[in-house]
């Protein structure tokens, strides 16, 4: 008897919502809460009261200078990282190679953007470090000192030499499957028409690939923005990015004020956004274009 | 003309992944004086820390695995079956460890789960082994997440739960006895890309200070000359492992399916 009005309510309430409650209770606790409390922590003196001063305190030559530094490694690996990916990835699928080449380099891609952090940085120290490979045998065979050239390893080219071992594979995974996906119509029809080899890329191929190009910087950008381990340990605590500030402000609170700490990382997230949100309008714009 | 430029950009490209490689591993041999050793190899493995950093990983990266599963496969399955119009939602947020760093995540957990709060997960060991986990959790989820969803979209989802149905088979027999086997390979696709990213994870383990292997490795690195580069060994080896197991299982898939 009583069970009649609660089915009609219950079937008025969108029950099906309830099968991914606990991915959606999972996402507020571990990925959206926590990201909440950054931002209004950012916004947040110690008494917990509104104020601004925090973002204005990250106005310093230090943290500008850390926040300009990992701007330009970001932006700098990710362009090369699509330049040398997108070539190499061209070079298999157009260049002419053997077919065989392209499942090892494929697979080999794989575990290389794995192939991040630590132990990544071990490799290099290995082999371009002051006692490593390749420093050692310019030296002794032909009389190059790398150090005395300016080449550091432990310093912003060093880390942007370091961070390509993870970006070009990332790319070359990406970029080969939009590669394959060029129709070899396209290229004979615009042959057809007199098109040269560089106008079919210039006036076909690039704007077709131009979104997934677009998205694979984007990525890019922000895997070498929020990297910590390798930059960590290549050179420990002391360069100045913005990922090893914070981590070292986690760990000791280097600057002094906690609610820094959380400028530091909304300033983070702000330019990760933006970089996500530039993408998906560039994206969209071109989609419109290709239709 | 291209196929000699095409050449040229493969092999210095190839030069390049490869010169890191030959380094380490020869660096790695140095240990003994004038001649080529395993003794670096025989310092880590001498080394109990090694082990049980190693097995702690391990261990960290089941779990992970299994939360993973119990997350991943029950919501794809049923937005894919019921709620199509969630389907923007639960993407955007399986994008999101690609968008916030995870060294903001941790940071925000620090923050939000110390002992003066209302879920005091830092408070114990185990506690924050939980907030690892769940951390690790987050930072596969785009990978699991578009790996089973993928495996679902070549299965017949809506026909095979009202055969199951029908059968009288309830949503658990449903999700564990057709769903789970047929998106078998994707979720073990998923599962070896976690192991992978676990085990040399740095950031999250070093800021809850946790005994993991990425910390571990980190140490050795600040301390020591040739047992780095020893590790950096094992843990390319690890990966490679990995990653040869998910093509693997990939391969084996097509097998079956050619078989069927």
């Amino acid at each position: 008897m009583a069970e009649g009005p609660i089915r009609r309510a219950a079937r008025r309430l969108p029950l099906e919502w309830l099968g991914i409650l606990p991915f959606a209770v999972f996402a507020v606790l571990f990925l959206i809460l926590p990201t909440l409390r950054i931002v209004t922590g950012a916004f947040q003196d110690a008494s917990g009261t509104f104020t601004l001063q925090n973002l204005i305190d990250l106005n310093t030559p230090s943290i500008r200078n850390a926040y300009w530094t990992s701007i330009r490694l970001s932006l700098i690996t990710a362009a090369l990282g699509c330049a040398v990916g997108f070539a190499m990835s061209a070079a298999v699928v157009f260049g002419g190679l053997p077919r065989g080449l392209r499942s090892p380099l494929l697979t080999f891609s794989g575990v290389a953007s794995n192939f991040a952090g630590v132990p990544l940085a071990f490799a290099f120290i290995a082999t371009l470090g002051p006692a490593g490979l390749i420093t050692v045998w310019l030296r002794t065979e032909f009389g190059i000192n790398l150090r005395a050239m300016g080449f550091n390893l432990l310093s912003f080219w060093g880390l942007v030499v370091t961070y390509l071992f993870f970006q070009i594979p990332l790319m070359i995974l990406i970029i080969t499957p939009a590669l394959d996906g060029l129709k070899r119509e396209w290229r004979e029809a615009a042959e057809v028409l007199g098109a040269t080899r560089a106008q079919y890329w210039r006036m076909v191929a690039l704007p077709i690939l131009f979104p997934s190009l677009l998205g694979t910087f984007a990525l890019l950008f922000a895997n070498a923005f929020g990297a910590v381990a390798t930059a960590f340990a290549l050179t420990g605590p002391q360069l100045n990015i913005v990922p090893i500030k914070l981590f070292a402000q986690i760990r000791g609170d280097v600057l002094g004020n906690p609610n820094l700490g959380f400028a530091l990382a909304f300033g983070m997230i702000v330019i990760t956004v933006i970089a996500n949100t530039l993408y998906i309008w560039l994206r969209v714009r071109s989609e419109r274009w290709l239709k | 003309m291209t196929r000699i430029i095409a050449w040229g950009v493969f092999l210095l490209g190839c030069l390049y992944f490869l010169l890191p490689l030959v380094g380490m591993t020869e660096f790695s041999l140095r240990m003994r004086r004038g001649e080529y050793s395993f003794d670096a190899y025989r310092v880590v493995f001498g080394d109990p820390r090694f082990w049980d950093t190693f097995s702690y990983s391990l261990i960290l990266s089941g779990a992970t695995i299994l939360v993973g599963v119990f997350l991943v496969v029950p919501t794809a399955y049923w937005v894919r079956l019921k709620l199509p119009q969630a389907r923007p939602f639960v993407e955007f947020v399986t994008l999101l460890p690609l968008v916030i760093p995870a060294i903001v995540i941790v940071f925000g957990y620090i923050r939000l789960y110390n002992t003066s709060s209302f879920l005091p997960l830092t408070g114990s060991a185990l506690g924050t082994d939980i907030l690892l986990t769940m951390g690790y959790t987050t930072l596969a989820l785009p990978y699991m997440y578009r790996s089973v969803d993928t495996g679902l979209r070549t299965i017949d989802v809506a026909t095979l739960t009202e055969a199951a149905q029908s059968l009288g088979a309830g949503w658990i027999t449903i999700l564990g006895r057709i769903i789970l086997p047929n998106v078998m390979i994707a979720v073990l696709s998923g599962a070896f890309l976690t192991l992978a990213i676990v085990m040399g994870e740095f950031t999250m383990a070093a800021l809850l200070n946790r005994p993991a292997f990425g910390p571990y490795m980190q140490l050795i690195g600040a301390n020591r000359a040739y047992e780095p580069p020893a590790l950096a060994v094992i843990a390319f080896a690890l990966t490679w492992g990995c990653m040869g197991l998910m093509q693997l299982v990939a391969r084996l898939a097509k097998h079956e399916r050619a078989k069927a």
